[in-house]
């Protein structure tokens, strides 16, 4: 039996330009509390990292040893020119932990717009080719898999060096087996999915299927994951940086100046607290917003909240 | 009256890692020019997978049409279906061959416009451009009975009811007129009332266009209402073949008998009220095994040794009424007339 659908406003379709859409999606988003934090978070950690030179009151390399380990401005001897306190070289921490977001998030974005280019093609190919390609591709995604990453990270970094890129080239190749193992599953649901059938029986060539049917529906869950390993390579990131394999301590990088401050956590815990809290923020954001996101590009429970 | 589709000894198999599945075993059929032959079966009969064997439909592997011919009229002369490449099938697909599926709510793509779906086929085979589809698309819709049509096309389908889905998929089986519908138990995801208006609108659209129709189904009060010829199918064979109101009232092969008493009739309960209606004792046959001997026979109330020796063909037993048995019902003694 079938279940009526509710009652439907059609004129809402009646023009579908990027406007109605927006109003569409800012309606989705503002009824998710969750969704509109972490949308929110989100903006905000990017604009920073956009416009660090405007927004860090100071030079975030700059050091001042008088104004060395200095508490942040409401405690006893700090000072409002240094908000949150200073670091072991007197550098402003708030300007480090503001030119800290651009190496979290330039890493978090292109490494998985590295891994998920990857992942997607491979997976792609093996779910719709299947047989020996499927075979072949999967193997070596399972190879990938089985490789200690630590272990090939420390190696990387050893042979071609500490810098920005290359970390970002390390978690582009390692995260990507995970986006081509969605993308495999996904495709072969898709591919089974009634709407493939008829589309088949309808006619469509291979070139159709791909780019109508099954790049559409694969985007979504795609976004989603894209979203969570975002957050994941941040983490990552700072452990590298806290392990001293990410980028050199001249770039001023959470994980770097957690290091730091580990040193000194019990006498200045300041110095490893902030960057901790900008790890937390930005994890916290990027989960919202992808838990909002699964909701919202999966038509069906999209459907379920109207 | 001359048939546009002859199927002629399909055979269909499956690969499975369990063994072979004898899925289709030697189907022989017509299918005329706006007539409706209805396909009826319990099942793993065989009628879905006989359809899609046509227009390779079938996932390949572990499926394989091993044998037969499929003469699709084209022009003066045939054309045989499971001898195109692929890329020939895909045009007949859509193209001349149109399929309606048992469940509009998964056979829709959920990204994509209704609009775009069945103008999509328009664009593939016809060959119009994107404006054209479009208004052509709308003219459908407006066919198919969805109100509001130009509004409509830039829905998605989960705005849609389950009916109104269905509509939608009859459009995009028809969109390019094809000569013939095949009709894979439309009705069976609707409720009653729904069905009802789908089988007029495919009636209508056929009235219209001019099409034939195979229509899957295991309803025969659907049956009844729609066919013009009726094929029972069983065990991956035909096992009888007439006119719907031949069959109805003259039925020669024992499944087609037990098959009818098992329908409730209101017009015929009256007499007797302690009237049971009867069932078909048994399970449908194993399709592991290759058939060698009749597939009803461990289950007919008219067996005897033939019927375990060997597979009864399809021979005529009147005029375009045919049946496979060994044993003829009506004079209640065996045949003595096949080989």
């Amino acid at each position: 039996m079938t279940t009526a659908a509710p009652p439907v406003d059609f004129d809402q379709f009646e023009e579908q330009t990027w406007k109605t859409r927006l109003a569409y999606v800012t309606r989705l988003l503002l009824r998710d509390r969750g969704g509109t934090l972490g949308f929110i978070l989100f903006i905000l950690i990017v604009l920073t990292a956009l416009l660090a030179p405007v927004v860090s009151p100071q030079d975030p390399l700059e050091q001042n040893l008088r104004a060395a380990k200095q508490p942040p401005a409401w405690e006893e001897g700090g000072s409002w020119e240094q908000p949150l306190g200073t670091d072991t070289l007197g550098r402003d921490m708030l300007s480090r932990i503001i030119y800290g977001t651009r190496v979290s998030l330039t890493v978090g974005f292109f490494g998985v717009l590295i891994a998920g280019t990857l992942g997607m093609v491979a997976g792609l190919t093996a779910g719709y080719l299947g047989g020996r390609v499927d075979s072949v591709i999967m193997g070596v995604v399972n190879v990938f898999l089985a490789i200690p990453y630590l272990v090939f990270v420390v190696v990387v970094a050893a042979i071609l060096g500490r810098n920005l890129i290359n970390v970002i080239l390390i978690f582009g190749i390692t995260d990507s087996p995970i986006f081509a193992r969605v993308t495999r599953g996904e495709v072969l649901r898709i591919r089974e999915s009634g709407y493939v059938e008829s589309a088949t029986s309808a006619g469509a060539g291979t070139a159709r299927i791909l780019f109508d049917h099954i790049l559409p529906n694969l985007i979504g869950p795609l976004i989603t994951l894209a979203t969570f390993e975002m957050s994941a390579m941040i983490f990552y990131e700072a452990g590298l940086s806290f392990l001293g394999l990410s980028v050199p301590p001249s770039i001023p990088s959470w994980g770097n100046m957690l290091q730091v401050g580990r040193q000194y956590l019990t006498i200045y815990p300041w110095i490893a607290t902030w960057p901790g809290v900008a790890i937390a923020i930005t994890a916290l954001s990027f989960n919202l917003l992808g838990d909002w996101l699964r909701d919202v590009l999966d038509p069906r429970l999209r459907r379920s909240r109207n | 009256m001359k048939p546009i589709l002859q199927v002629r000894d399909l055979i269909t198999r499956f690969y499975s890692v369990d063994g072979v599945v004898h899925a289709i075993n030697g189907v022989t059929f017509d299918l005329y020019a706006s007539e409706t032959l209805a396909v009826v079966g319990e099942s793993g009969s065989g009628k879905s997978v006989t359809m899609m064997s046509l227009v390779g439909l079938i996932p390949m592997p572990p499926g394989k049409v091993e044998g037969g011919q499929a003469l699709l009229e084209k022009g003066d002369g045939h054309l045989d279906l499971l001898s195109l490449s692929d890329d020939q099938l895909r045009h007949v697909r859509g193209g001349q061959i149109g399929f309606i599926f048992q469940d509009p709510i998964s056979s829709l793509n959920p990204t994509m416009t209704i609009g775009q779906q069945i103008a999509e086929s328009m664009t593939e085979h016809l060959g119009l451009s994107q404006a054209e589809a479009r208004s052509s698309t709308i003219k459908l819709l407006r066919n198919v009975g969805i109100p509001d049509a130009e509004k409509r096309y830039n829905a998605y389908p989960h705005h849609f009811s389950g009916g109104m889905r269905q509509r939608v998929m009859i459009a995009i089986a028809v969109a390019c007129e094809p000569k013939i519908v095949i009709a894979d138990e439309p009705t069976t995801a609707l409720d009653v009332t729904v069905q009802a208006q789908i089988v007029d609108l495919v009636k209508r659209l056929q009235d219209q266009m001019g099409m034939a129709v195979a229509w899957i189904t295991h309803d025969l009060g659907v049956v009844a209402g729609i066919a013009d010829r009726v094929l029972v199918m069983y065990g991956g064979t035909v096992v009888e073949s007439a006119r719907v109101d031949d069959l109805y009232e003259d039925p020669h092969h024992p499944y087609t008998i037990g098959l009818l008493k098992a329908i409730p009739r209101l017009d015929e309960s009256g007499n007797d009220e302690t009237e049971k209606l009867t069932s078909i004792e048994g399970t449908p046959p194993d399709l592991y095994q290759e058939l060698t001997l009749c597939p009803f026979a461990p289950r007919c109330d008219y067996v005897f040794d033939r019927c375990w020796q060997q597979l009864p063909p399809l021979i005529q037993v009147d005029d375009q009424h045919s049946a496979a048995c060994f044993y003829d019902v009506k004079r209640g003694e065996p045949r003595d007339d096949i080989e």
